[in-house]
């Protein structure tokens, strides 16, 4: 249900559907995409950063909720943990257990690794459960890798590294086929050939998908695999520190019981950081796309014990987030109901940009329109149409239930039917599209035995990230670094553990006078209101 | 300010605005969720929930991140729920109407009466891909089961103590690895690859310096 304001903008939008629906609005020029990005983008908001004051990167900037992570102490700074009592010990420790912590777990175990997996949250708690939209891959006779590569490296403004990002696309038709193995349902025709679609920023149709739970069906698969494989998954169970060695490797983590509050220690040859996002940290006060558990853990525990981070201060607003009803403000609406042909449409029934312009560029016009009067209000903000109506008219009555049946779904949920009514969005807080850095073959370069995987890696997109190659990049390096940390933890023997980079750190904060009153990582947001 | 109404969590009473969600309403009482909530937008099943509205006998499925709160609802969520299911390599099984009888038997001693289909937060036909499951007919029981997000509130309610989620996806599975057809495409550039048909041109693509590759990348063609 629409507020009487909404009608009056929706009779615009139905008034020139029509006439909208005989050109394909005009793609902006690079100068014009600059200025745009410039003027509007949140990342170019100095007020939403801070400069970071320690470690290797120190002096550069990142967003102000993650910097006070970065600057605050550990709790084992004075919570003190017996690391001689040993309760997991393993060759693989991968923390998480969402898409690339999983490819990561049932690589290592098919390599004949001994495997533990801990979660705070359960196995498919992530942000891959929700990805909605699809996956990339340049499977199809008109396209190639090096087309991906282009597409993708112009996309995140050619700042992705080479190395992760030839990775990326050389191995993406393996990854596709691989889950296909696994029994993942891909959109097919009836002679096999993947139904795909164009993504923002892409130059050929390779997005394959699952309906809109191409997300859901990848990770229920791979949770299933790591069951049938009986890896064992420690849930609610959260990595606070990680161990090192006297020889300066990674050797483990400190863990905790999220229901008990009981310490654990987990000793490994290798440790996989496969924690994801940082969407509830809620940058710019924005609301997110992102599952209960995106707290940056992954980035503070490897932070702290020295590895580097990499476009930290670049992030992701995906253009179409719920802007109304408010119940599910901030939930994702798939780049998809795009790529079938839904247009962004301003109050007064105006086309104002191509609908699939790369996520950066059209977040920023969607705030741009919003910002100079032409958003429709909404009791938390305001937002634009995105015209489903046209989805009928295009693809044939229906295709809407087929294709996108989960958008129908949380939208009918509230009365508004998408196929007759267009529905209004506004940027939500998506993805981290910096995170740790890593060389091509996985590993941290700072902390011997780390590997990092998924979105808590940086460099593998760049300063922004196109659809449908994060799906991808969770299975690519989640595989790539099960099997790297399996093959390397055969030479790995581990020396007398410490957390002594506990102190060490502290003693830095202080010199840099910093004192946030928190303890990091932060494991969950605070939701919880306390009226006293 | 909207509405107040009266909310009771596990029979405990609290005055939430009546626009939240239960899961927001619980954290507006001053709940810190640790199980019963994950993804918040409705695609985890981590927040199966049951209720009752005051006044009314019926008892009610959802999930607590996309439901509204209502005056007189008594709520409980379902934290964890032991779904029953049984280990198997992919690689080893067969897309067979048997598979169903060796690993999940008990699907046969459903008696019909429709109470997962009732309890489904997705309102899917949870009773029809059962019988979709008994009589082999996996691409049906996968194409029904699709949308399911294991949340497990229909098998709170089975007499028959069946496990559905863990039914339809065995079914997906067989459906996706060995029933859908084989993409020839998929299969021909996999080997490309691995015969290094790209190695050549990835490497040059990856040496070109930045103002080429914008000059490429501004000009390229897009497929229509």
């Amino acid at each position: 249900m629409f507020t009487a304001e909404m009608y009056e903008s929706i009779k615009k939008v139905e008034a020139t559907r029509e006439e909208r629906m005989k050109t394909e609005p005009r793609r902006m020029t690079a100068e014009e995409k600059e200025e745009l990005l410039k003027t509007y983008h949140p990342d170019y908001r100095a007020d939403g950063f801070e400069e970071i004051k320690v470690g290797p990167n120190k002096g550069e900037k990142a967003p102000k909720e993650l910097a006070d992570l970065l600057h605050s102490n550990s709790i084992l700074l004075t919570d003190k943990v017996d690391l001689s009592k040993v309760d997991y010990d393993c060759d693989v420790l991968v923390i998480g257990a969402g898409g690339a912590g999983c490819s990561a777990a049932i690589e290592a175990n098919e390599a004949g690794a001994d495997v533990v997996i801990v979660t705070k949250l359960r196995i498919g708690d992530a942000n891959t459960m929700m990805a909605e939209g699809g996956i990339q891959a340049a499977d199809k006779e008109n396209d190639s890798p090096v087309q991906h590569y282009l597409d993708a490296f112009g996309g995140g403004h050619f700042a992705a590294r080479p190395e992760l990002l030839r990775r990326l696309v050389m191995e993406a038709p393996d990854a596709i086929k691989w889950l296909n193995d696994l029994g993942v349902m891909f959109d097919k025709d009836e002679d096999g050939r993947m139904v795909t679609t164009h993504g923002g920023g892409t130059s050929r149709k390779r997005m394959h998908a699952c309906k809109d739970y191409s997300g859901a069906e990848i990770m229920r698969n791979l949770r299933d695999e790591v069951l049938n494989r009986k890896i064992p998954v420690v849930e609610f169970t959260s990595a606070v520190e990680l161990i090192k060695d006297d020889k300066g490797q990674v050797a483990g983590a400190v863990l905790l019981n999220m229901e008990t509050g009981d310490y654990l220690v987990a000793k490994a040859k290798t440790v996989v950081i496969a924690t994801g996002g940082a969407g509830r940290l809620h940058y710019q006060n924005f609301p997110t796309s992102n599952h209960y558990g995106a707290t940056a853990d992954g980035l503070v525990l490897g932070y702290r014990i020295g590895a580097p981070l990499l476009y930290q201060d670049t992030i992701q607003y995906h253009p179409t987030g719920v802007a109304y009803p408010s119940q599910i403000f901030g939930a994702l609406v798939t780049e998809k109901v795009r790529s079938l042909g839904a247009m962004l449409v301003n109050k007064d029934g105006e086309a104002y940009a191509h609908p699939l312009e790369t996520r950066d560029v059209s977040a920023s016009a969607i705030i741009r329109e919003c910002a100079n009067g032409k958003g429709v209000d909404t009791p938390l903000g305001s937002g634009v149409w995105l015209d489903t109506p046209m989805i009928e008219i295009l693809g044939g009555e229906g295709t809407i239930e087929k294709r996108i049946p989960a958008m129908f779904r949380m939208y009918l949920n509230y009365g508004i039917d998408m196929r007759k009514e267009p529905i209004l969005v506004y940027p939500t807080l998506h993805y981290q599209n910096g995170g740790l850095e890593i060389g091509g073959e996985g590993f941290t370069k700072a902390i011997p035995n780390l590997l990092v995987a998924g979105e808590a890696v940086g460099g593998i997109h760049g300063r922004n990230r196109l659809m449908g190659n994060s799906l991808l990049d969770i299975i690519v390096f989640g595989r790539n670094a099960g099997k790297a940390a399996a093959a390397k933890s055969k030479d790995v023997v581990i020396g007398e553990m410490n957390i002594d980079h506990v102190e060490a750190y502290a003693k830095e904060l202080e010199a840099a006078g910093l004192n946030t009153g928190m303890t990091s990582p932060l494991l969950l947001p605070k939701y919880a209101r306390h009226e006293r | 300010m909207s509405n107040m109404v009266n909310v009771f969590f596990y029979g405990k009473k609290y005055e939430v605005p009546g626009d939240l969600t239960i899961m927001t309403a619980m954290e507006y009482a001053g709940y810190t969720l640790k199980r019963g909530c994950g993804c918040r937008h409705g695609f985890c099943g981590a927040c199966a929930t049951i209720y009752r509205i005051k006044g009314d006998n019926t008892l009610k499925t959802c999930l607590a991140c996309q439901k509204q709160v209502e005056d007189g609802m008594y709520v409980a969520s379902i934290p964890f729920f032991p779904t029953d299911k049984r280990t198997y390599s992919i690689n080893d099984i067969k897309p067979t109407q048997q598979i169903m009888m060796e690993l999940y038997p008990e699907i046969y001693s459903c008696i019909g009466c429709n109470a997962c289909t009732n309890a489904c937060t997705q309102d899917l036909n949870v009773m029809q891909y059962i019988a979709y499951a008994q009589r082999g007919e996996l691409e049906k029981c996968a194409e029904e089961s699709f949308d399911c997000v294991a949340c497990g509130c229909c098998s709170v309610r089975c007499p028959a103590e069946i496990s559905h989620p863990m039914v339809g996806l065995l079914a997906r599975r067989l459906v996706g690895k060995y029933i859908a057809p084989e993409t020839a495409h998929l299969v021909a550039r996999v080997e490309e690859i691995r015969k290094g048909a790209y190695d050549d041109m990835i490497e040059k693509i990856m040496q070109k310096p930045i103002t080429e590759m914008k000059e490429l990348y501004n000009t390229r063609e897009i497929e229509k």
